[in-house]
């Protein structure tokens, strides 16, 4: 694709990763490496059972063991400590760090010990007895709508103002849906069923996961007392958040409270969320003036870190029998789990928001419901309500091509929104800021070598084999949650010191926020430094979800970087003065250099400028010499918010094979092509589309978070809980489509969410090929070989 | 509870550590000997952050009890890079983009050096079974892949 302005140098370029020589090393530092002087070890006491009324609380033989300080049940905790505040603005029950009288979720923490060592804590957390008065676990979404067999919170009254129900939201979306006035008007939705010629019914689900980030969570809180400051590290994605959350709920000031996220090892969404053990862990701190540490085992991680998805979907797609698609409808219940955390309530409503996928559908209606039940939370993850919507809409696509003997990827071209239609607003509400479908559909055909693979399919198939072709194009919403901020400050020897609110956890910050700032001051990648993470170096930011980073973070760095760009010019201009007559906006910033334009002779090196600049203007005002007002120094930062969301989208094309015997499903192939706008770092990109496509794939073949009837965690542990692991993969086929956003300087979009959005669907939609001969319309997932045997015997689907 | 004496031997250095009975290999590492790169991803010894070689065969440091290695050589990821010179795993790591959080390398790069040198030439395939007790949630494992090629490579023709 042409490029419509010039990049800055280094914009574009494949840079190793600046971070990787101390992780390669094992110098990395995330919580977990961290001591301080006197610190004690927290351990928490959950709860075994998924609903359950506290009777009593024995903490007698845990106090007694040697080398344990303080142990606090749920409720005295409350004595000291209120609810946890949450983001979302529709009514919530209160939810304690730990529960006080009942608790909703297996893994509930109910009390916290205190200890001289993590060994001595668990044993003590494992000495404290717990007896419960049992009540009905809730775990189908379903029976949870109509309250059966229980109400989690009897008296929480909804956003529809009513009380016993589990119904924590309603929200209905699409045309006709006036959300202000409260008023819907079926009119154009009903017309699209009326006028269908074909009409497509599908119950689908979109299952729990586990976000599992390879480091568990971690914090460690320590209040000075006397300095009356709180010192936290933690692993999260928004240190910025956390410290204004944590603000509020101990009612300190904010410039009281330092976090920290020092490296942090994964989030995926998980790590947004502001956890009651974080909370736990300063008001004992608070409590004792020492450092605490908690550090969560994998098997608590389960139990205790925020699940993702969990949307079951009833789908109905109306279209012409020539493929034209006139509606979309659909009811969606979200199984939100036992409490809403900072963003769960949230994360549904970005589903409605995709149901238009990348298809100009003129009618759209949805109604979310989202419902209690005796589950861990759902909040964020990788995705995040984007990854639902599409695939409802790529799955009820894919049936409709079966159903019309379509093609899948022309049915799909036949409906895509034009380009010349951008900006469009769809219905389901979303306003797409740019995009140009068809070449990007043509890219992904032509690299997998489409019309190839339906012979081989159909030769394999011919031949006996389980062979299926699956395609799915994803569009996502991305540089949302607001502003960014940065700063940068050239020092006196001309290296550059910049701070960025966009909070890295793998995804590379130093390496592709330095491209950007020396492509701009056109000075070597070495000279760059970035800090992110703490807020007392960072002074204000956000943090890094939603794939933002890039669009607001970068935006802002380089509104920052242009600022202290112009101070430069401006000294290096005055500097030149005796050479040539030269205006600021007249220099070039390259190699090191800020020379005339197109003259290189006429030029002073990057660190002459800045030292010069540092060197003051003395009396030179007064002499009347038109020295650079030099007031304002080197140092400039910015905040900057995008005028509107991106919308980053893509076409994955996947082959897979069932074994007949054992119904294993082999991931022959996959290509994707994506189109994230302007590619800062290729690999960085490249790094990010893999990950996302190991998450996606995952999803679709064989992760699943799983409850018994009695809301017992049946995947507890990476024994049952099904990570990908390398030999699931093949090697994955990458290209891309460059389609600018408007919205941001350099036209980036966002990356960090696309491969898990499209590879889901594209993979169920291969298997339901694959299945086809034995007349399977529809799988849920994930993929295992069980069902698929079954399938294979003739079970319907 | 009651304190038993262990030498460790790690990174070609013995240190006399007193620790109780129960303490698990990684954590007399990390704790004792402030060894810090060797992680913990689960408590179930399937995610292999913890993996480091015990006299020269990988294994996993969450499930062996430090009093299990009294006296054998112990190699840890601080250990890998010689005189300043990274190992070609860890140059490969870096040249192929093989990590984005960091947390696993470790382990991967422990679990790759036992890897190579049973199999200095493997098929993409023989890295990927070879893998199988890593796991990895950034990256996709190709890169990964790649970097272990590029460490092949580098020290066939070495």
């Amino acid at each position: 694709m042409t490029e419509a302005q010039t990049l800055p140098k280094m914009v574009g370029e494949r840079v190793r990763r600046r971070e990787d020589p101390r992780l390669i090393q094992g110098r990395g530092t995330y919580v977990d490496d961290i001591k301080v002087a006197g610190m004690l070890h927290l351990a928490f006491k959950r709860s075994d059972m998924a609903h359950g009324r506290i009777l009593s609380i024995d903490t007698s033989a845990a106090e007694a063991m040697e080398g344990v300080d303080l142990v606090l049940t749920g409720a005295q905790l409350a004595e000291t400590l209120g609810p946890m505040p949450i983001l979302t603005p529709f009514p919530a029950p209160a939810h304690h760090s730990m529960a006080t009288d009942t608790v909703r979720y297996s893994g509930e923490p109910v009390a916290v010990v205190v200890a001289t060592d993590r060994y001595i804590a668990r044993d003590a957390a494992d000495a404290i007895v717990v007896e419960y008065e049992p009540l009905p676990a809730v775990v189908d979404p379903d029976r949870a709508l109509a309250g059966d067999p229980a109400v989690l919170f009897p008296d929480f009254t909804n956003i529809l103002g009513q009380t016993g129900t589990n119904v924590a939201l309603y929200v209905p979306a699409g045309t006709g849906v006036d959300p202000v006035a409260g008023t819907m008007d079926n009119t154009a939705i009903e017309r699209a069923f009326d006028e269908a010629e074909i009409v497509i019914s599908q119950r689908m689900w979109n299952q729990r996961l586990a976000p599992s980030a390879m480091e568990p969570r971690g914090v460690i809180a320590h209040w000075e007392p006397g300095k009356e400051t709180l010192t936290v590290w933690s692993s999260t994605q928004n240190p910025h958040m956390e410290r204004n959350y944590l603000c509020g709920q101990f009612g300190l000031g904010q410039d009281q409270v330092r976090v920290i996220a020092p490296e942090v090892g994964g989030g995926f969404g998980a790590k947004i969320n502001i956890y009651g053990e974080d909370y736990v862990a300063c008001a004992v701190s608070r409590r004792i003036g020492q450092a605490v540490k908690w550090i969560e085992d994998r098997s608590e991680a389960f139990v205790a870190t925020t699940h993702g998805r969990d949307i079951v979907a009833d789908l109905e797609i109306a279209a012409k029998r020539d493929g034209t698609v006139l509606g979309l409808r659909t009811r969606l219940i979200a199984d939100i789990g036992a409490y809403e955390m900072l963003f769960t309530a949230l994360i549904p409503t970005l589903t409605n928001g995709m149901l238009s996928g990348v298809y100009n559908i003129p009618a759209i209606r949805s109604e979310l419901y989202e419902v209690f039940t005796n589950k861990t939370p759902t909040d964020a993850y990788r995705g995040a309500g984007r990854p639902e919507g599409i695939y409802f809409v790529e799955r009820g696509m894919d049936m409709l091509a079966r159903e019309l003997g379509m093609d899948p990827a022309e049915l799909r071209r036949k409906n895509f929104i034009q380009p010349e239609q951008f900006p469009f607003l769809t219905q389901a509400g979303n306003l797409y800021d740019s995009g140009n479908y068809e070449p990007t559909l043509d890219l992904a055909l032509k690299n997998a070598g489409w019309e190839a693979l339906k012979r081989e399919r159909d030769a394999a198939r011919a031949a006996g084999r389980i062979v299926g072709l699956g395609i799915a194009f994803y569009v996502e919403i991305c540089g949302i949650g607001g502003w960014e901020h940065a700063s940068v400050l050239v020092q006196p020897d001309g290296r550059v010191t910049a701070t960025t609110g966009a909070s890295s956890h793998g995804q590379g910050h130093e390496t592709t926020f330095a491209q950007l700032l020396a492509g701009q001051f056109g000075v070597p990648i070495e000279h760059i430094t970035i800090h992110h993470g703490d807020t007392q170096i960072v002074r204000a930011g956000t943090g890094t979800f939603g794939s933002r980073s890039q669009v607001a973070g970068g935006t802002a760095l380089m509104n920052a970087g242009e600022k202290v760009k112009d101070r430069m010019a401006e000294f290096a201009a005055f500097m030149l003065g005796a050479e040539a007559e030269t205006q600021a906006d007249e220099l070039e910033f390259i190699d090191g250099r800020i020379q005339v334009a197109g003259s290189p002779a006429i030029s002073r090196s990057f660190a002459e400028v800045a030292a010069f600049a540092y060197l003051g203007g003395g009396n030179a005002a007064a002499a009347g010499i038109p020295y650079p007002d030099a007031s304002s120094g080197l140092s400039e930062e910015a905040f900057w918010e995008p005028a509107g969301a991106t919308f980053p989208f893509g076409c994955h094309i996947s082959m897979v094979e069932i074994d007949r015997d054992t119904g294993e499903l082999k991931l022959l192939k996959l290509v994707a092509v994506d189109d994230c706008g302007t590619i800062v770092n290729p690999l960085i990109v490249e790094g990010q589309v893999h990950g996302g496509l190991a998450q996606g794939i995952g999803q679709a073949l064989m992760e699943g978070v799983v409850y018994d009837e009695d809301g017992q965690l049946i995947t507890g542990s990476f024994m049952d809980y099904a990570m990908p692991r390398a030999s699931d993969f093949p090697r994955f086929e990458l290209d891309n489509t460059v389609t600018r956003s408007p919205h941001t300087p350099l036209g980036t979009k966002g990356i960090g969410e696309a491969g898990t959005i499209g590879s889901t669907p594209c993979l169920v939609n291969a298997a339901v090929d694959a299945l086809s001969p034995f007349g399977v319309k529809h799988l849920d997932m994930p993929l295992r070989p069980e069902m698929l045997w079954r399938m294979i015997q003739g079970g319907a689907s | 509870m009651a304190q038993i004496p262990v030498t460790l031997k790690v990174n070609g250095r013995a240190r006399r550590v007193t620790l109780e009975p129960r303490t698990l290999l990684v954590h007399a590492l990390r704790e004792n000997l402030g060894l810090t790169g060797t992680h913990v991803g689960c408590d179930t010894s399937q995610c292999g952050a913890c993996t480091v070689l015990i006299n020269g065969q990988s294994a996993k440091s969450c499930t062996i009890f430090a009093a299990q290695v009294d006296g054998d050589e112990i190699a840890t990821i601080e250990g890998v890079a010689t005189d300043g010179v990274l190992h070609p795993l860890q140059e490969g790591f870096w040249e192929e983009h093989g990590l984005q959080c960091g947390y696993c390398t470790p382990g991967m790069i422990m679990a790759s050096i036992d890897l190579l040198k049973a199999n200095p030439d493997p098929t993409e395939q023989e890295i990927r079974d070879g893998l199988s007790g890593n796991l990895c949630r950034c990256t996709g494992y190709q890169h990964i892949v790649n970097a272990i090629q590029y460490a092949a490579r580098k020290e066939m023709s070495q």
